[in-house]
């Protein structure tokens, strides 16, 4: 498929920002490791966070496509060697993990969000993209499962419960709204039929929280406020989760494992 | 060998020695995870397709698949990894699901793509084959498994997750 430099830029830039997204988010999730309340949670949080991984690979790889990158390599290359200023992640994701209640419910929101973009990207334009997209869909299943019946028990639980996952969905709510604020560029891949217009994606993901979240007895603050921070201008927590996370790559770029 | 007397069955009868590192008693074209077998000019091509996404497992069966088919004599073997059609346990051989059971793992439920149905269903113990077990944990030690429980013979153990 031929696509023109409008287009390749645009579409770019997006699978950039979806691979940002997972990667974050699985890392801030890979931190419950050896630490999540039971065993059984500590075992499925961390399957949940390198799925995550295993999808930004997967959007990283078509990004490396599309600008004519190498895509077997390319993808560590922007993981582990790009300052914190080139990363495109909603600031949403690189939150610090907080108690369970608000990892839980970030995860929540994240999985119905990639359920409904998967959604309209099996049926993009861009066939590479709608390939990836049914692919992803079909692992979102059991994180969706898993992470509805925790938010489900978490709301309903006890007052303590309730009243962690009230303030959970209190400090998200603005940070995830904020996540579905289109891209500069994104009219062009809209155009072209390959991705949904943003604020169709808002109202499937509304059309499926809002309910969920009555049923539970969770309320989403209103008016929803404004929050600087955006996937240009990141919270200083993301910066401290790269330090980490790449430390290891970058004492040696070129090793081999 | 010379290219010319490498038929495409020889080709696919070395692919059953690759194993899924996983689960080595079963091979990666039993599970599904090879996908074509092509010989162009002097060139292999196989084409292969990852179960889960995430799975850690991938590059080294890439790199296995590859050395198996120069171990043949080819010296151009390109191994391409596809994401279309999306992997299915549905693909998952009769053969290949005998040797999961043998070794203490449930294959997978048959479903028609519905995963939320197939997943109400009762899973028989792969050792005393009785169906009063209960899930654990639809995660599990990989990202293909799930732990349950039986209840009859009172033995966790492992499901090949329905995919």
């Amino acid at each position: 498929m031929t696509l023109d430099d409008r287009v390749k830029s645009a579409l770019a830039e997006k699978l950039l920002a979806m691979g940002d997204d997972e990667l974050i988010l699985g890392h801030r999730d890979s931190e419950w490791c050896g630490h999540a309340p039971i065993l059984e949670e500590d075992i499925a949080f961390a399957n949940i966070a390198l799925d995550e991984q295993g999808h930004a690979a997967i959007w990283y790889g078509l990004h490396a496509e599309v600008i004519g990158e190498e895509k077997e390599t390319y993808p560590d290359k922007l993981a582990f060697m790009r300052p914190a200023g080139e990363f495109r992640n909603a600031p949403v994701m690189e939150l610090p993990k907080g108690d369970w209640a608000f990892s839980m419910l970030r995860q929540y929101l994240f999985d119905v969000a990639e359920h409904t973009l998967m959604d309209s990207l099996v049926k993009s334009s861009y066939q590479p993209l709608a390939d990836a997209a049914a692919k992803v869909q079909r692992e979102e299943f059991y994180h969706l499962r898993h992470t509805q019946a925790w938010v489900r028990r978490l709301g309903l639980g006890t007052a303590e419960s309730n009243h962690r996952m009230q303030a959970a969905l209190a400090a998200l709510w603005a940070y995830f709204i904020a996540t579905f604020e289109p891209l500069a560029t994104d009219d062009t891949l809209v155009e072209a039929g390959m991705i949904p217009p943003a604020h169709d994606w808002q109202a499937a993901w509304e059309a499926r929280v809002l309910p969920m979240l009555n049923e539970i007895n969770l309320k989403p603050p209103s008016p929803v406020e404004s929050i600087t921070p955006s996937r240009t201008r990141h919270t200083e927590h993301l910066a401290a989760l790269l330090a980490e996370m790449q430390s290891v790559a970058r004492l040696q770029p070129d090793a081999r494992w | 060998m010379h290219m010319s007397e490498l038929t495409l069955d020889a080709i696919w009868t070395a692919l059953e020695d690759v194993k899924d590192p996983e689960i080595p008693v079963v091979s990666v074209v039993e599970m599904g995870i090879v996908r074509e077998v092509a010989v162009d000019g002097d060139r292999v091509v196989v084409t292969m397709t990852p179960t889960f996404s995430g799975c850690p497992a991938l590059r080294v069966m890439e790199d296995d698949i590859a050395n198996r088919v120069r171990a043949l004599g080819v010296t151009k073997v390109e191994v391409r990894i596809i994401l279309s059609p999306p992997w299915s346990t549905e693909w998952i051989t009769e053969k290949a699901r005998a040797k999961l059971k043998s070794v203490g793992l449930a294959p997978p439920p048959r479903h028609d793509g519905d995963l939320s149905l197939v997943l109400m269903e009762l899973v028989a113990c792969p050792y005393c084959d009785s169906k009063n077990t209960s899930i654990r944990n639809t995660f599990g030690p990989t990202l293909c498994r799930a732990i349950f429980y039986c209840n009859a013979c009172q033995q966790p153990f492992e499901q090949f997750k329905p995919l």
